[in-house]
């Protein structure tokens, strides 16, 4: 797997690169918790982070005029552990300049074919307004506390309306979760874009649909494989949701986060217009060799390692 | 009692959900990447049996349930109460008819079953999984016949009703499986 990707990047020019993974900044995510080791040179110390993806650094590659570029490397997140979940995982991450989130779409379909022998139905790309409306009749969109709790209790998912309460996002991360998600992909890729404003992360907001944003993820048969976005290149809107993902993490009583001050005099600099995407390759070769758990797939899971 | 986080929910772990005593039969971890993380826990009301799904935001917690289970001897039924003892401590206890249930069918003087306390209070009743009973009520047998055959219904000491070979005859006693309530052979006194 890792050498057919490799020559499927070589054959595109796309650079490949190494990052580092610890670093003196951390994610601002509320959702993703890093972990934090020290670096000691006593009389002094100081706190590193080990990198939840490799998104930053590679921005900053990008400003500083790489071209498009890709990545293979491992990824921390605290806490994640489970049938789908390793708090160490690998990435393949990468950035094509001048791509929209289409030709991002349709090289991603490409990269799968060549993975899956060309084994997988026809892929399919869905809007998130469409596939939610589609398995819930809600509009994901305009939250309404009434209509979605009416089908949650019809749903037979009532917790979900003391979990989630008045956060739409909270909402749309459980219906997706268990009302969407697991009918994504039979046996193909499934490619759900247009997520809404809510749900944003890094990604830009659409041109004529400011409710919706250029967000794409990648499903087969119900697991997530991917997160991609046309990426956000406006400094003053990165600094705004860094600030608020902050806050929030304050609000919440989470680890603090370090802003980073690098990512941001890089998009200053100028962050080239470009479309980039991370796949959980631990979860393609889940896929591949049609394992129910990531567990098979590692050579020694987290509770071994 | 101690509270327990969705991260340490695992399989067999007693809690209390909606003021009953309950056992986590499955728990998975349901997150997207970039979003809220949640369990999807399957759950045993040890109180009715019944087996639900619920699910949390990952960090919520429960309060732990004091259950467990003891191996007890059964003592006698006194017509209201079935009476058991532990037999390292020599505590007696006694449980009426709704605790006990099904197991009562299974339960003859003497023999040694599962006891699950909560809070020092008999919840639950669950025999051994094979017991050996007379058989006290049946059709008399017919000669020649193997196991192989349909069988015949045969009331045993406790009250239970089972189906046996038709070569079983009243007075002897036979070896069940309780979990199915099947004949397994007969028992040579």
């Amino acid at each position: 797997m890792l050498q057919r990707i490799r020559v499927f990047f070589a054959e595109r020019n796309v650079l490949e690169v190494e990052t580092p993974l610890l670093s003196h900044t951390s994610g601002t995510d509320p959702q993703l918790a890093f972990f934090t080791s020290t670096y000691e040179t006593p009389p002094h110390s100081q706190p590193l982070f080990l990198q939840t993806s490799p998104e930053f650094a590679m921005k900053r590659l990008l400003a500083a005029g790489s071209g498009s570029i890709y990545q293979i490397c491992k990824a921390f997140r605290n806490g994640e552990a489970g049938r789908f979940h390793n708090p160490e995982f690998t990435i393949l991450e990468w950035y094509r300049v001048d791509f929209d989130l289409a030709q991002l779409m349709s090289e991603v379909e490409r990269l799968f074919d060549i993975l899956f022998d060309g084994k997988l139905n026809a892929p399919q790309r869905i809007s998130y307004q469409t596939v939610f409306k589609q398995y819930t009749g809600l509009n994901a969109l305009i939250f309404s506390f009434e209509d979605y709790s009416a089908f949650v209790k019809h749903a037979n998912l009532p917790d979900a309306i003391s979990i989630c309460g008045d956060s739409h996002a909270l909402w749309l991360d459980f219906l997706f979760s268990f009302c969407v998600q697991p009918h994504l992909g039979a046996n193909g890729l499934c490619l759900v874009y247009g997520y809404p404003a809510c749900q944003s992360s890094l990604a830009r907001l659409n041109a004529e649909n400011l409710l919706i944003t250029e967000r794409v993820e990648v499903f087969i048969n119900g697991i997530e494989l991917g997160n991609g976005f046309h990426e956000l290149t406006d400094v003053a809107e990165q600094n705004r949701r860094f600030d608020a993902e902050i806050q929030t993490r304050q609000q919440e009583n989470l680890p603090a986060a370090v802003k980073d001050e690098c990512l941001l005099a890089a998009l200053e600099n100028g962050l080239p217009d470009c479309s980039g995407i991370a796949l959980g390759l631990d979860r393609v070769l889940m896929v591949l060799a049609d394992s129910p758990a990531i567990a098979d797939v590692l050579s020694f899971e987290f509770s071994r390692a | 009692m101690a509270v327990y986080s969705t991260n340490e929910f695992r399989s067999g772990l007693k809690i209390m959900l909606d003021n009953d005593p309950c056992a986590i039969i499955e728990n998975e971890f349901v997150k997207p990447g970039k979003g809220q993380a949640f369990n999807r826990v399957k759950i045993r009301n040890l109180k009715t049996g019944r087996v639900i799904e619920r699910t949390f935001k990952s960090g919520e917690s429960l309060e732990g349930a004091d259950v467990m289970d003891v191996e007890m001897q059964y003592l006698y039924n006194d017509g209201d109460y079935r009476h058991f003892m532990d037999q390292n401590t020599f505590e007696q206890y006694q449980a009426d008819a709704k605790v006990v249930g099904d197991a009562g069918l299974w339960l003859k003087d003497q023999d040694m079953c599962t006891v699950t306390l909560w809070n020092d209070a008999p919840l639950a009743v669950t025999p051994a999984n094979f017991v050996e009973l007379e058989i006290v009520e049946t059709d008399p047998g017919v000669r020649g016949d193997t196991s192989g055959g349909g069988g015949k219904p045969a009331k045993l000491s406790t009250g239970a009703v089972v189906r046996v070979p038709l070569f079983v005859a009243q007075n002897e006693f036979i070896k069940v499986d309780t979990r199915t309530g099947e004949y397994i052979s007969r028992v040579k006194e």
